[in-house]
């Protein structure tokens, strides 16, 4: 009662002292495998060019400017074939990419077992190779072109679209489904009426944001010559003009930025 | 009328809940079924309307056997109960007319209601529907816009606009204020009346369930443990249901009620009872 009552304070710690250890030792192996490969991409490098950059830079900006102004009335048909390739893409990749993602979402497919991994799998080889790369493959089959674009913007974006969508749907609220149901609907009424309200806004963002994307992807189609203010772009940089160069990378930032305040506008009205 | 004979759940995951449970509600009877969480009111509501597959048992509503039926037969079935929800579950992006006549889904075609094309006695009938529950100038709202009582409200509209010949109602006021709450059973309990519609009222709040029903069930694990009537819902039958509580407040007692307070549990004031029974 005296002073004998000793008051023990617990004590508490974020990490006990294994795992203080376990945390210090992996910053310390991270540091070294990061000045190990330092070094080996240093030793790789001709440092000589790399400080000479800023001097190449400014040379190449120098030959830049001005823009060639009066080239630009041979762009507005390559920009405009760009924004036909992102939008049509768009629209076919959204097309197929609905169905799919109704059989990917695991609430809705007819079949967990064999219809939802064959939707995956789409997805999955969709998103996994680049639309440069497709563009690649269907110049070689449908020759060059802005067809060629429009497909493989398609073909990229079905991926795309079907995954956000597909995870959409599955995150609908189930009891609003249930309750169209439970009235007698049949199950093409209960996708109308219990899924398509809830999924819209998502659906409308995914749609527009894909199609902000295809715009910026489709301005490099071209190099490989599936169509669009690309192929007027590899022309002017093989054939050193820099001038049209800096015109045509100001036409392609004026477009993204237009595509992106349309994307914005677009969403913000639906949601 | 319904009759619910050996009703049996059990669910994938091995839990029983329920036993065997038998039930027969008389045409314009609203019964209140009340229990513990997990006691399994909500199996027993949704495997009348098969959103849940009963086990084993039988559910005949009017002589059409419910267990068993194939899809469309299900669905025609389905048109004659009107169901509704804890949380209202309204499809909460479509206006409140669109949730109404989505009741009617059972009737019409699918290109009919893709397009929004109900018979013109359908929308008559959503429109008199709203009236009634106070809110026709609301019809073009969307659904989320509305307070809780309102969207209640509605969920009473799509689940009348049916014309059912039985009302499941899972916890109707489980998501609303007490006042609300009284007002969505009164109201419950006067369509009932003024149809001669039988009903199902899943119920957590015991001192509303003895209000506004005529006829208590009370479940416990899956098996029945009460069938009677409201006031004989005594402290003991309550300690059955739910275990071991004080039971003198919650128990609704008439002014002029003759029985006297339960002698185990002291009685409260008079005064006290009431501001309790208004905070329940």
């Amino acid at each position: 009662m005296s002073g004998t009552a000793v008051i023990v304070k617990k004590v508490w710690q974020r990490r006990d002292r294994k795992t203080q250890f376990a945390v210090w030792a992996a910053w310390l192996f991270g540091t070294a495998v990061f000045v190990y490969c330092f070094q080996l991409i240093s030793e790789r490098t001709i440092w000589a060019f790399v400080l000479d950059a800023p001097a190449q830079a400014g040379d190449l900006g120098a030959r830049m400017v001005p823009p060639a102004w009066s080239y630009i009335h041979y762009l507005w048909r390559p920009i405009w074939d760009t924004l036909n390739i992102a939008t049509l893409g768009t629209i076919i990749s959204i097309v197929i990419a609905v169905p799919i993602a109704y059989c990917a979402a695991r609430n809705t497919t007819p079949s967990v077992a064999f219809v939802r991994p064959v939707a995956l799998f789409i997805i999955v080889a969709s998103r996994s190779i680049n639309s440069l790369i497709w563009a690649l493959m269907l110049v070689t089959i449908v020759g060059p072109g802005v067809f060629a674009g429009i497909i493989a913007i398609g073909l990229r974006s079905i991926g795309f679209v079907a995954k956000l969508l597909y995870e959409a749907i599955e995150e609908i609220d189930e009891s609003q489904v249930e309750a169209v149901r439970s009235t007698g609907a049949t199950p093409a009424q209960t996708t109308v009426y219990g899924i398509v309200p809830q999924v819209m806004p998502a659906f409308a963002g995914i749609s527009v944001f894909r199609w902000d994307i295809n715009i910026r992807e489709s301005t490099v189609l071209g190099l490989v010559g599936a169509g669009g203010i690309g192929l007027e772009l590899n022309a002017a940089i093989t054939q050193l003009y820099w001038t049209q160069v800096s015109l045509m990378l100001l036409v392609i930032i004026a477009t993204v930025i237009l595509s992106e305040w349309v994307s914005a506008k677009v969403r913000h009205a639906i949601i | 009328m319904l009759r619910i004979k050996g009703l049996t759940k059990r669910y994938r995951t091995g839990d029983l809940a329920l036993k065997g449970i038998d039930i027969d509600v008389p045409d314009g009877q609203v019964m209140a079924l009340i229990g513990p969480s997990g006691a399994g009111k909500s199996t027993v509501i949704r495997c009348i309307n098969r959103l849940v597959e009963p086990t084993a048992g039988t559910i005949t509503l009017n002589d059409t056997e419910i267990v068993g039926l194939r899809s469309g037969d299900l669905r025609r079935m389905r048109r004659r109960m009107g169901m509704i929800f804890q949380e209202y579950a309204l499809v909460e992006r479509l206006s409140v007319m669109e949730n109404v006549l989505s009741g009617r889904l059972g009737y019409v075609g699918f290109w009919q209601s893709w397009a929004r094309k109900f018979p013109q006695s359908d929308i008559d009938e959503a429109f008199r529907l709203l009236a009634r529950v106070g809110l026709d100038h609301m019809a073009d709202k969307r659904a989320d816009e509305l307070s809780g009582g309102q969207r209640q409200r509605v969920g009473i509209c799509r689940a009348l606009i049916q014309n059912p010949e039985l009302l499941l109602v899972d916890e109707p006021t489980a998501s609303l204020d007490p006042k609300t709450s009284r007002q969505i059973m009164r109201l419950i309990k006067e369509l009932c009346a003024e149809r001669k519609l039988a009903a199902i009222i899943n119920i957590h709040d015991v001192m509303l369930a003895q209000m506004f029903a005529e006829r208590i069930v009370g479940l416990k694990l899956g098996e029945i443990v009460y069938d009677g009537p409201p006031d004989k819902l005594t402290p003991a039958v309550l300690t059955q249901i739910y275990g071991e509580e004080d039971w003198a407040s919650t128990i609704r007692k008439a002014d002029d009620d003759a029985e006297p307070v339960d002698e185990a549990a002291p009685a409260l004031p008079s005064i006290e009872r009431d501001r309790l029974a208004g905070l329940t």
